[in-house]
């Protein structure tokens, strides 16, 4: 009997079985004191999923009313499944970013796919068709054979799942430092577009309708995997491998295209997935958010195991389900809906008037708790924050100066960084071009998608350079958004809003407190800035192995919209005999740069400045002169300087160039000075161009002879051949995958 | 002229075939859930790429065994364009409509980029439109495409003139470099390549219009001659 098994109230309380499950002695005593009773075994189990951090935001919530979330573009905000933004004509794209970073670091492959699932659950239940996926990961370095293994199935993961079910994986980001080594970062994002009047949200209004359960079973899996995802890794999370869960994109495609019918059908009335803290969150944020409450008989849950208890059903994170709130008396409508597709579509409960949550089991209420007390009075901390000594030192150091002999190999040492050398092994294994929208397949600033029946088209991009949020937060989050908002306008594209995904360490921690508290401060002010409002995100904290916290890395995925596909604007050089042009002042900013890293092994110091005002303006010119159409090409310089960057965009076309700059020349070629864009015009556009830039320096032309010749103050500086670049660049991350440590 | 694009469930190229139909070639097309299985109207069908059933067991297979392949086979045998792409040859593959098996890609891995193809037989009801030993371009997009079959079929294969594509540089390590093949009567094409995601120049590349032309000429002139 299941019963004599049952862990009583007394033993959770004696022996502080609470404590196992993340709940601390002060949180217990809150759900004691909201119960007006001890809870029972399923009942502590529903606080501590759903007052994890992970579902509950409760170091972060202060942080995260920072962002400034409202603009006249904004349709939906954080709060439901993913934000939503209008794009006109009774559309809108909607997009959301989320971490699988824990389960990744344990089981890599299934934490990495169940990862793209999840997401793409969390968009088309707003009513959305997915239409393209991104990703942003980091790594440690490649020389460990355990990292080449997490990389390798990472991809492999993402892969696994985009593919099948058909949304194409058309941008993202990876980069490698010692900072991830025992705590990979996996996040993933997707975009979905809508029509204004299929938007939906997960509520679970009017008293009497139906719960219904669709998709897959409900397993052991993934059981805890919410508070798994709120500790620090340590030895034992090996043993967290059942906190993984097992995905299945074939049902996930199932699911969309039968959850895409069922929103055109007017029986119902809420829709939301079951992510993390699965059944638990789905139903009691449903019934919260309605101002309802919920009754959920446990006997109809799909089960795929036999004897699950109350409390592993609703832990489960088995993947693939979603829970709909459907009009009474018209389940029979729904379920035909779902045969089609071979799923099963189960009514599990009703909403009720009063705002309890209730469960029953054989017979047996096994949790009857207000539901509020899950969704809404989770504890909020202000935890304490400090300045590290680290910051303090680094702030003092003066300005790093590199000292170079061999600019050439230099060059080739930067290009062979894995963080800056072609990413093609990785994104060959994503279909980039499924769905027939992808106009600006992967390797480019931004990915562009075009919107089907329409003249727009949408620019996407992750981005963070973590590297200079360590060394100052608050700078390195203004960079962050700048930089994304730079490779959208790139694109052609005006920014249209974010969606962050926080990844740090302990915020127990007052000095990684501080950087979270920084690094928000710097993005808000860069969004108020460049008008591109926080829509939705994710929290990932205690991203840390062995006591040691990650990079501080608040992703940043962006997406702008292109009034005109003629407007879209690729990246690399377009045409022999074009014009370069640079817009904007190296200055020698070394602190954090691929430069420092190479030379001394490590990053200190200050990163480059950015002032947002200076930003804002060359970005509103830049995209001005793209939609006079008078630009061939435009390339932020971001890693590596203006030489990689001029590197980067010579090897498409395997063009060569010639170009003469004055100034101090391992600052010329390497730093990493802000708001800086390499453009490319036709000759014939050149009046035009240079009246509507008046900043743009011209510093040479593009060549067909694939010789890469570049000069400062009038002597020959690197003069090599393209194709040597070349390889040297597509060639670094397949030698570091191939090669036995 | 009228065109089925078969659906079955995990099939995701659906609707790209379904718009180059469209949009690209300006015809009719419907999408066909695989339980509807009445083909008999349409002058040609089109089974899409994909996962269809998530690709379990092995890639097609599942599919192969559905009712749809019966109409399929009467379609074939009625001599109308069948037109498999990426999963959909798979299933062709599966179901006997044309020889040979896929094995998975050669460096284990999905693939998806540009690749160049040669025009080994233009005259099929398919490639008409191209030039004979024309080089074009096409996407793939697949982890199983690695095209097997053994010598003596691969030596039928190329005395009844069935190789329709093949690749410039090998991406999978099929045999004898194939692309695409045709059944021996030449109506039924399997391809990896998707010609459906290559007609129209915003997306970077249109030369896979001209397979979609080739059909519609093909049926033109039949139909012409029958009327």
């Amino acid at each position: 009997m299941p019963s004599m098994l049952e862990i009583s109230p007394d033993q959770i309380e004696r022996n502080r079985l609470y404590a196992e499950m993340g709940l601390s002695d002060q949180e217990y005593k809150q759900v004691v004191e909201l119960l007006g009773r001890r809870p029972n075994h399923t009942e502590i189990g529903l606080f501590s999923v759903m007052w994890s951090e992970h579902c509950s935001y409760k170091n972060s919530k202060p942080l995260l009313k920072k962002f400034p979330t409202e603009g006249p573009q904004v349709l939906q905000g954080p709060g439901e499944g993913a934000g939503i933004i209008d794009i006109g004509d009774d559309q809108a794209v909607v997009f959301k970013i989320e971490s699988h970073n824990h389960p990744s670091a344990v089981e890599p492959y299934q934490g990495a796919a169940t990862g793209v699932g999840g997401i793409i659950r969390d968009v088309f239940s707003m009513g959305a068709r997915p239409i393209a996926l991104l990703n942003s990961l980091r790594f440690g370095s490649l020389k460990h054979p355990r990292i080449k293994y997490l990389f390798e199935e990472v991809v492999r993961g993402i892969a696994g799942y985009g593919n099948c079910v058909g949304v194409p994986t058309v941008g993202g980001e990876v980069q490698f430092d010692d900072a991830y080594e025992g705590n990979p970062l996996v996040n993933a994002m997707c975009v979905g577009l809508i029509d204004h009047k299929d938007i939906q949200k997960g509520i679970a209004a009017g008293v009497g309708n139906t719960v219904m359960y669709v998709g897959a079973k409900t397993g052991r899996d993934g059981i805890h995997g919410a508070t798994f995802a709120s500790e620090e890794l340590s030895e034992e999370a090996e043993s967290k491998r059942p906190s993984v869960q097992v995905g299945d994109p074939f049902m996930e495609k199932l699911l969309i295209e039968a959850c895409l019918e069922v929103i055109n059908h007017d029986a119902l009335i809420g829709i939301q997935d079951m992510g993390a803290a699965g059944l638990t969150s789905s139903a009691s944020e449903m019934a919260s958010k309605a101002g309802t409450g919920m009754e959920m008989n446990l006997d109809h849950i799909p089960q795929r195991e036999l004897n699950m208890s109350p409390y592993e059903m609703m832990l489960s994170e088995s993947q693939e389900r979603m829970l709909l709130v459907i009009e009474k008396g018209r389940e029979q409508e729904i379920r035909k809906i779902f045969e089609k597709y071979d799923l099963e579509a189960v009514a599990v409960g009703e909403v009720i008037e009063e705002r309890r949550f209730r469960l029953s089991h054989k017979g047996k209420v096994v949790a009857d708790v207000p539901v509020d007390a899950l969704a809404e009075d989770a504890p909020v901390y202000h935890q304490p924050s400090r300045v590290p000594e680290y910051f303090k030192e680094f702030q003092e150091m003066e300005d790093y100066q590199p000292i170079i002999k061999d600019y050439e190999k230099t060059l080739i040492d930067l290009l062979k960084q894995p963080t800056i050398a072609s990413k093609e092994w990785v994104y060959d294994q994503y279909d980039s071009m499924v769905q027939t929208n992808t106009v600006v397949t992967p390797g480019s600033d931004a990915a562009v998608l075009r919107v089907r029946g329409t003249k727009k088209a949408l620019a996407m991009t992750t981005d963070c350079n973590s590297r200079y949020i360590y060394l100052d937060p608050e700078m390195g989050g203004k960079i962050a958004v700048a930089e994304a908002a730079r490779n959208i306008v790139c694109a052609g594209a005006r920014p249209l809003g974010l969606t962050d995904g926080l990844n740090f360490g302990s915020p127990e921690n007052p000095e990684i407190f501080w950087q979270m508290e920084k690094s928000v401060d710097g993005m808000s002010e860069a969004c108020e800035q460049l008008e591109a409002p926080v829509i939705s995100g994710n929290v990932s904290l205690y991203n840390e192995s062995y006591g040691k916290a990650i990079y501080p890395t608040p992703i940043v995925g962006m997406v702008g919209l292109i009034e005109d596909t003629d407007h879209i604007t690729r990246s690399d050089f377009q045409r022999s005999g074009d014009l370069i042009y640079v817009i904007g002042k190296a200055q020698a900013d070394f602190g954090g740069s691929e430069l420092q890293g190479i030379l001394e092994g490590r990053h200190f110091g200050k990163p480059p400045h950015i002032d947002l005002g200076v930003e804002k303006e060359r970005q509103n010119h830049l995209l001005a002169a793209i939609q006079a159409g008078v630009v061939q090409s435009a390339h932020d310089i971001s890693e590596g300087g203006l030489a990689v960057a001029l590197a980067e965009n010579l090897f498409a076309q395997q063009f060569g160039c010639k170009v003469e700059l004055e100034g101090d020349t391992v600052a010329e070629l390497f730093s990493e000075t802000q708001s800086r864009f390499i453009i490319s015009v036709s000759p014939e556009k050149q009046k035009e161009w240079e009246q509507l830039m008046t900043e743009a320096v011209l510093i040479g032309h593009v060549t067909d002879d694939g010789e890469y010749r570049l000069n400062v103050n009038g002597e020959p500086i690197i003069h090599t051949a393209t194709n040597k670049l070349k390889d040297a660049w597509k060639g670094a991350i397949p030698c570091l995958v191939k090669s036995k440590a | 002229m009228k065109f089925a694009v078969v659906v079955f469930p995990g099939s995701n190229c659906d609707r790209d075939m379904y718009h180059a139909v469209k949009e690209g070639l300006n015809e009719e097309a419907e999408l066909v859930w695989y339980l509807d299985a009445d083909l008999s109207s349409y002058d040609a069908i089109l089974l899409p790429g994909g996962f269809s059933y998530g690709d379990y067991l092995r890639s097609g297979s599942i599919a192969s065994t559905s009712h749809i392949i019966q109409q399929i086979k009467k379609a074939a045998a009625d001599k109308k364009p069948v037109l498999g792409v990426c999963n959909g040859f798979q299933i062709l593959l599966e179901s006997g409509l044309l020889p040979g098996a896929m094995l998975a890609n050669r460096d284990l891995k999905f693939m998806c980029h540009q690749e160049e193809l040669r025009v080994e037989n233009n005259k099929t009801m398919f490639t008409s439109e191209y030039q004979k030993d024309g080089l074009i371009h096409l996407p793939i997009a697949h982890g199983e495409g690695n095209y097997y079959c053994d010598d003596a079929a691969y030596q039928q294969l190329k005395d009844n003139k069935q190789i329709v594509f093949t690749y410039a540089n090998n991406p999978n390590g099929s045999t004898g470099d194939i692309a695409g093949i045709v059944n021996e009567t030449g109506n039924v094409l399997g391809m990896m390549p998707h010609p459906e995601r290559a007609v129209e120049s915003l997306l970077g590349n249109a030369d896979g219009l001209r397979l979609f032309q080739s059909i519609l000429t093909y049926w033109r002139n039949n139909h012409a001659i029958h009327a």
